[in-house]
């Protein structure tokens, strides 16, 4: 069975990718699986200079979800290059940097660091985080800024692709979608974190400390399949599928909304294995399905 | 091919610790070895059933307490939802396993090592004393409310000597305080090493600077993934710098972190 995946110039060998956050730096998954087999690897969000993030506590378990306000503490991205990128597989699997900054100026200058590294395949650009003051989920609310930072980085970032990552706390996704199409993004990937808080009653506090964070993992897959469906309906450009993915079946989901690839998230901390099975298990079930290609599949959702 | 650290195994047995055991939330939980590669003391594993489905969604981390070729034993403490949860494992269940995790307390074969434990902090110090090269070196303060009878404590008095103080009333914290000052008065040149509650592990770190002795503390931060990706169990160290309590820890030098 034939599981690749083109995405304007990103070249993946299997739809199942990891998403940013979820899977550190790549290395700490080393010990639970071949990372060679992964369709790609997005590492953590990372800034021009390190970053320390928010204060403890910044994780809450919820229903079938997590909240997190990590707020993007990472090694900064000399740090990344230097000490990280060489270690990992990246001539068998396209390893995708996942910027973050404060203005489009900024973003464009890490796109124009990692647009130099051959071990870079694309850049992926964070403009919907909800748990950092400056910037952050307010470049994804605001179609006109998404638009500016995805010129910014697509100027510098040479033939790298460009993935721009939506945040769902939007009232249209489509208009967000479009927006950042016509600034040149070569793909979208969606969705980024809904935000969301949890209280404990006993001590009267939020169980945050940086009150809210946003919230992944399976509870959020209906909202993710939406906004996937209406984005992918909006655009040319191919969409990457996330939000709640904890098996194949939810991987064939996001597929038939429209989704090229998907990256999977929260699921890799329910075991650390988990992306490497789900490689694994996906073409047992395409097979049980009767389906042996994706393109099949892709967008072929029957709405009446 | 790596070898995956994850896999599904048996629960062998789990039953209350000793007679008290069920009345205070006391757990002995064996499962399968799965056959990961050595263990050292003070490491910890994740633990979750896929009977859980998506909720609770987070694996618990727990000490291995001991490391047998056949099987892991794990003591643990009812504290919420998902220690609740792992009471009500059957033998034969399966529950996936991943570690053994974090770097373990120093070893010191040459060096009079004093343990503190408090509660269920215990649970590193039965492995530490099993594998030790010169257990001889060894002695155990165990502070604790439940029962002794509720821990693995008399495995631990068997090989070592120890000394226990069970803190009933509000009043006996302050006695307790001055008997692990009184402890680390004495163990100058030595290696101190502490699990149990953070208040506990503030004691110690207060005491293992006024006495200057060298001393290790194990932190027992929440754990979203326990491999050092999520950073969502980070402690301060001593520049400030927010460090994976999974992976750079759970042991740290008592005066490189900030509680
Ligand atoms: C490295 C490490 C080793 C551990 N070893 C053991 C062990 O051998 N035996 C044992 O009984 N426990 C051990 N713990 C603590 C154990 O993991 C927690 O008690 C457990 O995760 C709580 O889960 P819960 O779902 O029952 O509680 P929840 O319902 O999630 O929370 C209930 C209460 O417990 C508190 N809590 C949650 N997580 C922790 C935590 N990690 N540490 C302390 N309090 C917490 C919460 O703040 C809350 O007040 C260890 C923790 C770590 C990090
Ligand atoms: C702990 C954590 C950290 C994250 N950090 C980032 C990040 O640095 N950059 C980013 O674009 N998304 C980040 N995300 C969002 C995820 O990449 C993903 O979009 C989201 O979790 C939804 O997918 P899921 O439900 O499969 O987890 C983070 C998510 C989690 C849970
Ligand atoms: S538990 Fe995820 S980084 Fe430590």
């Amino acid at each position: 069975m034939d599981l690749r995946v083109k995405l304007s110039g990103l070249d993946l060998k299997n739809p199942v990718m990891t998403a940013s956050g979820t899977f550190g730096y790549g290395l700490e998954f080393a010990p639970y699986g071949d990372l060679r087999t992964l369709g790609g690897i997005v590492v953590k969000g990372l800034s021009l200079k390190p970053r320390e993030g928010n204060p403890m506590p910044r994780v809450a378990e919820t229903p079938s979800g997590m909240l997190n306000a990590i707020g993007l503490q990472n090694c900064g991205v000399e740090a990344f290059l230097k000490r990280r990128l060489p270690s990992l597989p990246w001539r068998e699997t396209p390893i995708v940097a996942n910027l973050y900054a404060c203005d489009p100026d900024e973003f464009g200058e890490l796109a124009s660091i990692l647009a130099a590294e051959e071990g870079v395949a694309a850049l992926e650009v964070n403009i919907s985080c909800p748990n950092v003051k400056a910037g952050g989920v307010l470049f994804g609310q605001d179609p006109a800024l998404a638009a500016s930072v995805t010129e910014a980085v697509k100027k510098r970032a040479g033939n790298k692709p460009v993935m721009v990552k939506l945040s769902p706390n939007v009232a249209d996704i489509a208009a967000m979608a479009k927006a950042v199409e016509s600034a040149g993004a070569d793909i979208l990937s969606l969705i980024n974190t809904l935000t969301g808080m949890s209280v404990d009653v006993r001590t009267r506090k939020p169980r945050l400390a940086n009150v809210v964070g946003g919230l992944s993992g399976p509870a959020i897959k209906p909202v993710a399949l939406r906004c996937v469906w209406q984005a992918s309906r909006a655009v040319k450009i191919p969409v990457v599928g996330m939000g709640g993915i904890a098996s194949a079946l939810d991987v064939l989901e996001f597929i038939l909304v429209g989704a090229h690839a998907v990256q999977v998230g929260t699921a890799n901390f329910i075991r650390p294995d988990f992306s490497f099975r789900l490689v694994e298990e996906l073409p047992a079930l395409m097979q049980r399905m009767g389906v042996t290609d994706l393109d099949e599949l892709r967008g072929s959702l029957k709405t009446g | 091919m790596p070898l995956n650290r994850c896999h599904d195994v048996k629960v062998i047995a789990l039953n209350p610790h000793g007679p008290e055991g069920l009345e205070h939330g006391l757990w002995l939980l064996e499962l399968e070895n799965p056959g990961f590669p050595d263990v050292r003391p003070g490491q910890f594993a994740m633990l979750r059933p896929p009977s859980w489905g998506f909720d609770p969604l987070w694996a618990r981390p727990l000490s291995i307490c001991r490391a047998l070729p056949d099987r892991w034993v794990f003591n643990f403490l009812v504290a919420g939802r998902g220690t609740s949860a792992l009471t009500r494992l059957k033998p034969g269940d399966t529950v996936t396993v991943w570690g053994p995790l974090g770097n373990g307390f120093a070893v010191e074969p040459g060096t009079r090592t004093l343990m503190l434990a408090g509660g269920i902090g215990l649970a590193p110090f039965v492995e530490y004393t099993a594998a030790h090269p010169a257990p001889g070196q060894l002695s155990l303060l165990f502070g604790h409310r439940p029962p002794l009878s509720c821990y693995p404590y008399e495995d631990l008095a068997r090989l070592v000597p120890c000394e226990s103080f069970q803190d009933k009333t509000p009043e006996d914290i302050p006695r307790f305080v001055a008997l692990v000052e009184k402890h680390m008065s004495e163990h100058a040149g030595g290696l101190a090493l502490a699990c149990g509650p953070t208040p506990f592990l503030r004691t110690v770190q207060a005491a293992a600077k006024k006495f200057g002795v060298r001393c290790q503390i194990s932190l027992e931060n929440r754990m979203v993934c326990g491999v050092g990706a999520c950073l969502g169990c980070v402690a301060a160290d001593k520049d400030g710098h927010n460090v994976q309590t999974c992976t750079k820890g759970p042991v740290f030098w008592s005066g490189d972190i900030t509680l």
